[in-house]
């Protein structure tokens, strides 16, 4: 029997697999395609502290092995997700992770402080890498001072585990890592999108709205790779690793660069199941490459 | 509800200028399909999926049909995949309209380019149910017509071109004056046509087919949200929509 189960803040995960936020809503739609107890955990779309309807469409193109998004954040606010979205989630035997976001640091602190109120909620994420907003965001994702203010705030304002979401888009991923493991953070998860762009040549425009969004799917699975390796060589904490995963091999690498669980967002887009389907090859696949479970797989990268 | 399905193709031929008629075997799909709704359809190398139209169903021979324009890389694979190949599609999807019989006499459809599709098997659903159908069907020219004699068949139709190679010149609207009484009207065609009819019928009710680019197809990911005039202030156009009242939406 290959063990499955990974044990990290807060979480204690049937198996290493959760979908990514904002690849998922709130489950709902994906509900009818499978039975979501069968997921490590969800993260849940992200929350801020009152509703946005994010930004202009069209909102995502599609590039070589990948796409491009800027939805923006849209979302019904931190209150309407925990009285319409959390129950519907909390009938289902796997763990809920609430996706943090917002402009300022006392919305964060408002984000995480309500679903700390809450005891369907099992972790937080906290996302200051979006690269699709305007104000804030990027900002704390980007400058290791502000990343670790944020984190600490939001430490304060919760009880629950944070797992800060880490942007690619820096020259020192290690000195943002560190820094916000130095300001308390429980985990690490790695990486959001990297802000690209795409024009098309008929009209000469670019092919989103908000002319630049977020790189993600397959193009960016290397960077992934290579920068959960980076990470996990300076810092303690535990790394949940995104970036591109289509397949249990792919989950296999990231274990190997560092990652102790795993998200997987785009993919979910091309193939509804495609979690279902990893969870059902992990064991195959760990097997294979001489592994009898998920933590014995972890950082054994061979250098 | 929408599931993942393989579909085989059936039959696939070029039916006018760049625009492919494909017929795909499916039982869960044929079964529970509504005019309006889509395929989302997958082709290998792509990491999004192309949403067409349910252009026709025959529920005994178990047949989807859909219509569609190659426009880009996606829509030009689809257009060389083979007879017996099976495809990857989430369907039946979204919202489609809804077919009410009550009070009726007459329905108006109106369809332009790759918008004409989801109009045929509404006014063959209306058709088989004893409403009249009049059609308006705009294309760029003449050699990309298509479906004009199905579309007679189900009623008095009416064709513009753009560059008036064929039927009236110009766009649908302007055909829109030799239409009779009508109850309620019925539109899927670009952006800016659905805003000069919706303009036009404003005392009229409407139900029209909008098309966005879509991430997931299922609702989930909100690419595709549309600003409408409910409390709620948007709805997605994939899982809400893709049909919706002329009178909720802001377009
Ligand atoms: C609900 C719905 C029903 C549709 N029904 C039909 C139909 O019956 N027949 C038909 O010919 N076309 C239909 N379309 C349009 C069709 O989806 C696009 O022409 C197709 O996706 C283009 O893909 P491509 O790879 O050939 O073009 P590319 O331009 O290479 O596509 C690039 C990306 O943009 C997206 N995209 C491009 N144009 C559109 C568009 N107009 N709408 C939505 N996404 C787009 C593609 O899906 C892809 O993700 C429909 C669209 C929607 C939303
Ligand atoms: C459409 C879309 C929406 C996303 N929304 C969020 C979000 O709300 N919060 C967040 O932290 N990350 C968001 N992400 C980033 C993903 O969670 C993930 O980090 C990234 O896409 C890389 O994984 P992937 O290549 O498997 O998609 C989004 C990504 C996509 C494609």
């Amino acid at each position: 029997m290959i063990d499955l189960k990974v044990q990290l803040p807060g979480l204690n995960l049937k198996n290493p697999i959760m979908p990514a936020s904002g690849c998922f809503g709130f489950g709902r739609e994906y509900s009818q395609f499978y039975d979501l107890s069968k997921l490590g955990a969800i993260i849940m779309k992200a929350a801020t502290g009152r509703e946005r309807f994010g930004n202009p469409t069209p909102r995502v193109a599609e590039t070589s092995s990948g796409m491009l998004n800027a939805i923006g954040l849209q979302n019904p606010g931190v209150e309407k997700i925990i009285e319409n979205e959390v129950p519907f989630l909390a009938n289902y035997d796997t763990s809920i992770i609430a996706n943090v976001a917002g402009s300022t640091i006392e919305e964060y602190e408002l984000v995480a402080g309500t679903f700390n109120a809450t005891k369907d909620v099992h972790a937080l994420e906290l996302n200051i890498s979006c690269p699709n907003v305007k104000e804030g965001g990027i900002q704390f994702g980007t400058n290791p001072s502000m990343a670790a203010k944020v984190t600490e705030k939001v430490k304060k304002a919760s009880n629950l585990p944070v797992y800060v979401k880490l942007s690619p888009n820096v020259s020192d991923i290690v000195g943002m890592a560190k820094a916000v493991e130095s300001a308390g953070a429980d985990g690490l998860s790695m990486i959001n999108t990297l802000t690209g762009m795409q024009i098309h040549l008929p009209t000469k425009q670019p092919l989103i709205a908000n002319k630049t969004g977020g790189l993600s799917g397959p193009a960016i699975k290397p960077i992934a790779v290579r920068m959960i390796y980076e990470v996990k060589q300076h810092v303690s904490i535990p790394i949940i690793g995104m970036g591109g995963i289509t397949s249990a091999e792919d989950v296999l690498e990231f274990l190997l660069a560092g990652a102790s669980a795993v998200a997987v967002g785009t993919a979910n887009f091309t193939n509804p199941l495609i979690c279902s389907e990893i969870i059902d090859a992990l064991p195959a696949t760990l097997e294979k490459y001489g592994f009898t479970s998920v933590e014995d797989a972890i950082g054994k990268v061979v250098i | 509800m929408i599931k993942k399905e393989s579909m085989q193709v059936i039959s696939s031929k070029e039916i006018a200028k760049d625009t492919v008629e494909m017929k795909l075997e499916n039982s869960y799909i044929s079964e529970t399909a509504v005019p309006g709704q889509f395929l989302h359809i997958l082709l290998e190398g792509h990491s999004l999926r192309r949403p067409i139209s349910i252009a026709d169903v025959d529920k005994e021979k178990k047949l989807v049909t859909i219509l569609f324009k190659k426009l880009g890389s996606g829509t030009e694979q689809l257009a060389e995949v083979n007879s017996g190949a099976l495809l990857d599609v989430l369907g039946p999807g979204g919202n489609g309209f809804t077919v009410d019989t009550k009070g009726k006499s007459t329905v108006l459809l109106i369809g332009g380019g790759i918008g004409v599709p989801p109009m045929y098997y509404l006014g063959k659903t209306y058709a088989n149910q004893g409403i009249n159908v009049i059609s308006v069907l705009g294309f760029q020219s003449k050699e990309h017509v298509f479906y004009e004699e199905e579309f007679q068949e189900l009623g008095e139709t009416f064709i513009v071109t753009n560059d008036g190679s064929y039927g009236d010149k110009g766009f649908v609207t302007n055909a829109l004056h030799k239409v009779g009484k009508f109850d309620n009207y019925y539109s899927c065609g670009p952006l800016p046509m659905l805003k000069a009819i919706t303009n036009k019928l404003q005392e009229k009710t409407g139900f029209i087919s909008l098309e966005e680019r879509m991430g997931c197809g299922v609702g989930a990911c909100f690419a595709c949200v549309l600003p409408t005039k409910t409390e709620k202030g948007y709805k997605k156009i994939c899982s809400d929509g893709p049909v919706f009242d002329a009178r909720e939406v802001v377009l």
